[in-house]
Order: C-alpha cells, then sequence, then structure tokens
C-alpha cells in the first residue's frame, strides 16, 4: 500500500517518455522498478513486458502486473492511471491545438525531427531488453529467426511468440 | 511521415459533424472494445484503421493518417493516442474516455491475470524456459518493427544518423532516456528546421 506513491511517480515519469512506444521507456522502466524500488528482478521484468507483446491491446499493458504484484488490485489500477492518464491529457489538448498549428512552420519540424528519435529509442530500448533475454546461442537463433520471418511475410507475430515459447521449451529446459 | 506532410488539414468542421452525428458514446466503447480483444500481436493501428475507417467508416483515410502523425509525434502510446483524437473527434472528451478505457481494458485484465499467474508459477522450469523463449522472439518482433517503421517514417539518410546517436547515447554512453530525448530531439527538430536557408551542418 505504502508503495502506491512510488507506483504513481515512477510510471507517470515513464509515461513521458513512451515518445513513439513504449519500447522507448524501456532502460527507464529496468533501472527504476529493478534497479532503484526493487519491485521485480531483471529477468521477471523481461518475461512480463515479453508476455505483454502477445496480449491484445495496446502491447504495454504489462504494467498492470508490476503495480498488482507490488500492491495488489489498487495498485494495478494506480499505475494505469498514472501510466496513460498524464499522456491521454497531452493527446487531447495537443490534439485541439493541432488544427490550428497548421501554419506553424515548426509543426513539421517536430513531425520529421522526431520519427529518426523514435526509433532510435525504440531499438535503444530493445538492445536493453536483448541484454538480457538473449543469453546464448539459442536464445539468439529464435530472435533472429523471428526478425527475418517478420520482414519476410505477413504472419500475426502473436504466433511467432508463441512458438518461441514452445521452441524455449525444447530447447532452453 | 512525408505522406503526411503533404496534405494540409482541410477545414471541413460542418461535414464530420453529420457524418459523427449518429455516433453514441456506447457504439465508441463497443468497436474500442473489440479492437482492444482481437489485436493480437501487436500492430494495433492495423486493427485500428481496418476498425474505424474501413468498417465503420468514422472516420476517412486522410483524417487517420493526420491522427496517427500527432499520435507519433507525442508521448504515449500510439494505440491510446489514436483513441482519444479519435473519441475526441466523434463524440468530445466523453467519446475519448470511452475509447481509451475500452480500447485498454481487455489487456489490462489479461495481464493482471497473467501477472498473478506468473507469480504463481513462474519459477517453474518449464515456465521459466517457455518465456526465455518468448522473451527471445519478442526481441526478434521489436527489431523487426523498427526496421518496418524506419522504411515508412524515415525521409532521408540523414536520419540515419540521428537513429545512430540516440542509440548510441542511451545503450553506449548510458544517458538517461529524458536526456537522449531532448538532446538528439533538439538536434533533429533544428535539423528539420522550417524554411531550410541551404542545408549546412547543425548540432
Amino acid at each position: 500500500m505504502d508503495q502506491i506513491p512510488s507506483l504513481i511517480r515512477v510510471f507517470a515519469y515513464l509515461s513521458l517518455l513512451t515518445v513513439g512506444g513504449g519500447m522507448a521507456a524501456f532502460p527507464e522502466l529496468k533501472i527504476l522498478t529493478v534497479d532503484v524500488h526493487h519491485w521485480l528482478t531483471f529477468p521477471q521484468l523481461i518475461h512480463m513486458y515479453s508476455l505483454g507483446q502477445m496480449a491484445p491491446g495496446p502491447n504495454m499493458m504489462m504494467i498492470v502486473s508490476i503495480g498488482e504484484w507490488v500492491a495488489g488490485p489498487l495498485g494495478a489500477l494506480a499505475v494505469l492511471i498514472a501510466f496513460f492518464g498524464p499522456t491521454a491529457v497531452l493527446a487531447l489538448l495537443v490534439g485541439r491545438l493541432w488544427a490550428r498549428l497548421e501554419r506553424w512552420p515548426w509543426r513539421d519540424s517536430i513531425q520529421k525531427g522526431l520519427a529518426p528519435v523514435s526509433i532510435g529509442l525504440l531499438v535503444a530500448g530493445c538492445l536493453s531488453m536483448a541484454k538480457g533475454a538473449l543469453t546464448g546461442w539459442t536464445t539468439g537463433v529464435i530472435a533472429v529467426s523471428v526478425l527475418m520471418i517478420l520482414l519476410v511475410s505477413k504472419i500475426n507475430p502473436a504466433l511467432l511468440i508463441l512458438c518461441g515459447a514452445v521452441f524455449g521449451v525444447i530447447a532452453l529446459r | 511521415m512525408s505522406d503526411v506532410l503533404v496534405y494540409p488539414a482541410i477545414k471541413e468542421p460542418a461535414a464530420v459533424e453529420v457524418l459523427s452525428a449518429g455516433i453514441s458514446v456506447k457504439d465508441i466503447f463497443v468497436e474500442f472494445l473489440l479492437i482492444g480483444s482481437t489485436s493480437f500481436g501487436g500492430g494495433v493501428v492495423a486493427y485500428l484503421r481496418s476498425g474505424l475507417v474501413a468498417k465503420r467508416q468514422w472516420i476517412n483515410d486522410k483524417e487517420f493518417v493526420e491522427l496517427l502523425a500527432i499520435s507519433q509525434s507525442l508521448p504515449g502510446l500510439n494505440a491510446t493516442n489514436m483513441a482519444i483524437l479519435v473519441g475526441d473527434k466523434l463524440r468530445g472528451v466523453a467519446g475519448s474516455i470511452a475509447a481509451i478505457f475500452a480500447i485498454c481494458l481487455p489487456g489490462a485484465i489479461l495481464m493482471y491475470g497473467a501477472g498473478i499467474a506468473y507469480q504463481a508459477h513462474g519459477d517453474r522450469p518449464l515456465a521459466t524456459a517457455a518465456l526465455r523463449g518468448v522473451a527471445a522472439a519478442a526481441v526478434g518482433l521489436v527489431l523487426a518493427t523498427a526496421v518496418q517503421l524506419g522504411k515508412k517514417s524515415l525521409s532521408q539518410y540523414y536520419d540515419l544518423i540521428f537513429v545512430a546517436i540516440t542509440i548510441l547515447g542511451v545503450n553506449w554512453l548510458h544517458q538517461s532516456v529524458p536526456r537522449v530525448l531532448i538532446a538528439v530531439g533538439l538536434m533533429a527538430i533544428v535539423w528539420y528546421r522550417p524554411r531550410k536557408p541551404a542545408t549546412t551542418g547543425t548540432s
């Protein structure tokens, strides 16, 4: 219970870093939840994050699991509101302002400038996760195979992640 | 990203209001709940497009792309930012709240249950092995997403330099994400500054 203020602070802060997607916040997510607050271990974080990739809807719903672990149902709710509230209000305000900003020349500059940075943050987050997730040849082969298959086919990624689970059971036990 | 910039937002409030007149907050809730519970495998944006543009015809493709561009330039997940923007466009603040709540609800319930199950059984050898496979596959998935996004939204070779500086800042120099975001973001925005008075080196 007494952890709820920390949960709110951490996840409200993390939400502001999710430019271009949730993965952008992953390095800070790891530092704050694992190293600073010790809410879970790095392998646990990686497991939950990856499981979350299979769930439908926005792909950061694993934060609910962290909230539940730390402070039960109230913790889960607090984390959800802290993580989605501030950016929702921001999106609402900017969305309404956007049309009026049409003639503002920096609008296009911001869009074009943030595109490469958000992709960089996506890759950076992925590399932070890879440090913990790719522990040897087998996991490396799984990751590279999934990458290659997704680049050449339109298969549903959730199926490939399930295949990863099956492969893990066979090869990583 | 460059497709987005071709179309300036034409003001046609009358047409939009007529279109959204018959849409209730409940309709919005139901459609977003459907998207939130069927969009397995990430890529919610594709599900949003087929649900909102193709099936319901609540917004047209051009509006969708415009709203997506706003979503991508703001902090927040694309899926939830889109829910807010589309909900607001159709039914104001009530519409946004219904949309974001509905798109998050199924995944939140699922991960709530998954968290409890993981805590109870996550340390069994079989579960650990499966999860290690899942995590490795997720790394491949995120990298594939980065490549696909890069192909779509990077317009110049210079962009790759900004991508590289961002990655090096976080993973090699171990700078915090906000610091890198602000520093490289400002550099890139200044690089793409308006009017382009000859492309000289910035920074």
